[in-house]
């Protein structure tokens, strides 16, 4: 990426006498604990630290995959070693820093032992029930209340999947990536990096070679899915990597709505999490793909976290196909992402809406990338980063209009909001059209919240964390409303939570 | 009128920054009362009502000030709020992307609950709220815009006035409401003021002009003049000043000390 930068430094700051106040304030809030941050203490089947083609072979085996599969490991394992040789310290465009990773002191593979297949949700290792009940999140279909399924993914395996015999009655496929490769091999395989090639990028490569697990939907011709789909990811065991996939396929006039949730123990270390996303929507069907991303993101120092190297990325290969991503970002050290639309089909629609948030230490550099390739595509990014602490983001979007996307239409929206002086928010839209009929529109904003807003709440009988959060959730309404009922609420409490008094 | 002052200040002394600007600044008002506060620029209007609500960045260096008899000053912000002190602002802040009514709702829940009261769940809120944009004639539209944003100043400052109906509080200061606002919104916002005056709620109304004591007529009238209460009077001490100017209190304040 070459175009020209437009970036948004850090503002100078008024010097205010209200300061003192408010920055013990936020260190008060700031300290509060990751209340995900548990470990269970459970029986892994793991494997030795170290990437090796007998490790890749040892992944395929241990999933009992066919042949083809495996092959596809190992070329993808080959390219990551070329990637590698190339460049030992993994992409270096994005606005972000990290010590090295030493990718062969990395355990590739981690599951809970079960003794023995699962009959039914209820064998599950009640001590595997507790961590997801502590989440929130209970795998059990006649406790669940409201009609969602979800897919629980603990280190690199699924450990369950709700609701699979009431989808399949409408011909839904819902499950793991491994039963997925076991009992639909004709669709992963027509599907499995199609979106996302192996040779993609260096994380989307290191993925396909060790990639452990994840979840997989298929909703076949003109079925709308009767509820939303959900997968929530959980690392749990030290010093390994969490590489999982997911593949959502909606056949033509179908219509689903999937969301997906991440949480992990509170490690001084920090661990790798680079997953692939791919979705591929036929003829007018439509697919909404939300995140509430709440990886560990560090102590209040820097240390310890996620490392988040995510590729996602949808093809709207059909006429008049709509793809959607809404992504809540609040945890991780390090979050890198861009779930990206290739807008194939005419009359195509893409969007990407987006909260991210730093605080202490963290770093995002995130965005999307729309390729319009059809006729009459349009997208629509709309992008809110907060900042705050020492906190660092970047957004970064492409938008690129192909020779043959007659009408397309692009409306990008940045906007940046600072909470301190010693945190930074930069902007990087790249524009590449190459059809002079196309319209595109781009806007950028950066905005602090200011003492006087704080005092004002605060004059109203509000207190300084209520306004905070008051003004931040105003701030993201136009993403959360993106979201499903159950998740907006979640989504704004987790960001009340994560900014609560992060304000100077 | 009751016995016990409502809000008693005594000597008090303060600084804006690091630069003294009250000293040794003396008044009471009794429930029911009005007051005006008038005086130059740089007399310390401002300061008078930045302390009295505890806005960060005035330091207190001598004096006190009981309201209901209890020590203000120990009260954080968003307390003295609760407790019933508004100000209604010079300038009002814009929040974007805080719908107004939101946040209205949760400013008179915040005080609701510290009274001991129930929350008004959306209904009633929107009832209670109906009622009280007639008084200050807005249209129920700007309810839904955010704070302040795009706001005439005129509207501006009806919607501290509907602020003020909303929150019910005890002790109000209006703080140079009157500047800026033509006659029409003058008369509106003039109009809201004078709704709540009661026998149990004081007014301490800042001002440059007698114009705005035609609509609130005061029970007494304060001429501050270096951080002090030069001289009181009725109200037609309001009329004295707009003929002759602060000059002479001036010369006078300045011979006394």
């Amino acid at each position: 990426m070459s175009s020209p930068e437009m970036t948004t430094p850090m503002p100078p700051t008024n010097a205010a006498p209200e300061k003192p106040k408010a920055n013990a304030e936020l260190e008060r809030l700031a300290s509060q604990d990751y209340k995900y941050g548990f470990v269970t203490d459970i029986e892994e089947d793991r494997i030795a630290p170290g990437l090796t083609e007998d490790v890749v072979r040892l992944i395929s085996k241990k999933k009992n995959e066919p042949e083809w599969l495996l092959e596809y490991r190992l070329k993808a394992y080959r390219r990551f070693r070329e990637m590698l040789a190339e460049n030992p310290a993994g992409p270096e465009w994005a606005n972000v820093h990290y010590p090295k990773i030493d990718y062969d002191g990395i355990v590739y593979y981690s599951a809970p032992k079960q003794k023995k297949k699962l009959e039914s949700l209820d064998e599950i290792d009640p001590q595997l029930r507790e961590t997801y009940g502590k989440l929130g999140i209970s795998l059990l279909e006649q406790k669940r209340l409201h009609g969602i399924a979800v897919d629980a993914v603990f280190d690199s395996v699924s450990v369950a999947t709700t609701f699979k015999a009431e989808l399949e009655k409408k011909g839904i496929h819902f499950c793991s990536f491994s039963e997925a490769v076991a009992e639909h091999p004709e669709l992963v395989r027509k599907y499995l990096g199609s979106v996302v090639p192996y040779s993609d990028n260096f994380f989307a490569c290191l993925n396909a070679a060790v990639f452990s697990d994840g979840s997989f939907a298929y909703i076949p011709k003109g079925v709308r899915c009767p509820m939303e789909l959900s997968t929530y990811f959980r690392i749990n065991a030290a010093g390994t990597g969490q590489f999982e996939r997911t593949l959502l396929i909606a056949d033509e006039g179908a219509y689903v709505s999937y969301l997906e949730g991440c949480t992990a123990p509170q490690r001084d270390e920090n661990q790798l999490h680079a997953a692939v996303v791919e979705l591929v929507a036929l003829d007018r069907a439509e697919i909404k793909y939300s995140t509430v991303q709440n990886w560990y993101p560090g102590n209040a120092e820097g240390v310890g976290g996620i490392y988040n190297f995510v590729t996602k990325r949808g093809a709207c290969r059909g006429f008049r196909s709509k793809i959607s991503w809404t992504q809540v970002e609040t945890g991780s050290a390090i979050t890198w992402k861009y779930p990206s639309c290739l807008l194939i089909g005419d009359e195509s629609v893409g969007a990407f809406y987006s909260v991210a948030m730093t605080n202490h230490h963290q770093q995002a550099d995130t965005g999307t990338k729309m390729i319009h390739i059809g006729k009459n595509t349009k997208s629509t990014i709309i992008s809110k980063g907060i900042s705050a602490g020492r906190g660092n983001q970047s957004y970064r979007g492409l938008v690129k209009i192909g020779p043959k996307a007659t009408g397309a239409r692009n409306y990008s929206q940045c906007d940046s909001l600072l909470m301190g002086d010693k945190c930074g928010a930069h902007t990087f839209p790249y524009l590449d059209v190459a059809n002079p009929s196309a319209t595109v529109e781009h806007e950028a904003t950066t905005s602090k919240i200011s003492d006087d807003q704080l005092f004002f709440c605060r004059q109203r009988g509000i207190s300084e964390e209520d306004a905070i959060s008051m003004i931040v959730n105003g701030f993201c309404k136009e993403v959360l409303r993106e979201l499903p009922m159950e998740f907006a609420v979640e989504a704004q409490n987790l960001l009340s939570v994560s900014l609560e008094g992060s304000v100077g | 009128m009751s016995k016990t002052p409502l809000i008693q200040i005594r000597n008090l002394h303060a600084n804006a920054g690091e630069t003294p600007i009250l000293r040794g600044l003396t008044l009471e008002l009794f429930p029911g009362e009005v007051h005006a506060i008038m005086g130059p620029n740089g007399s310390g209007k401002s300061t008078l009502s930045n302390v009295l609500v505890g806005r960060p960045g005035y330091e207190v260096t001598g004096g006190e000030v009981l309201f209901r008899g209890k020590n203000l000053l120990e009260m954080d912000a968003e307390t003295r709020a609760r407790e019933g002190i508004f100000l209604a602002f010079q300038y009002p802040v814009e929040i974007p992307g805080v719908a107004n009514n939101y946040f209205l709702r949760t400013a008179v829940n915040a005080i609701r609950s510290h009274r001991g009261q129930p929350r008004l769940d959306a209904i009633d809120f929107l009832t209670l709220l109906r009622e009280k944009m007639k008084l200050v004639e807005m249209p129920e539209e700007m309810m839904a815009r955010a704070i302040n944003e795009g706001f005439s100043g005129g509207e501006k400052k009806r919607n501290e006035i509907l602020q003020m109906l909303l929150l019910d509080p005890s002790f109000c200061i209006l703080d140079e409401t009157d500047s800026g606002l033509d006659i029409d919104a003058l008369r509106i916002v003039s109009n809201g003021v004078n709704q709540m005056r009661s026998p149990d709620r004081a007014m301490l109304v800042i001002t440059h002009y007698q114009r705005l004591l035609d609509y609130i007529v005061p029970d007494r009238v304060h001429v501050l003049s270096k951080g002090r209460i030069a001289r009181s009077g009725g109200k037609e001490l309001a009329l004295e000043l707009e003929e002759k100017g602060y000059g002479w209190i001036e010369d006078e304040a300045g011979g006394a000390s």
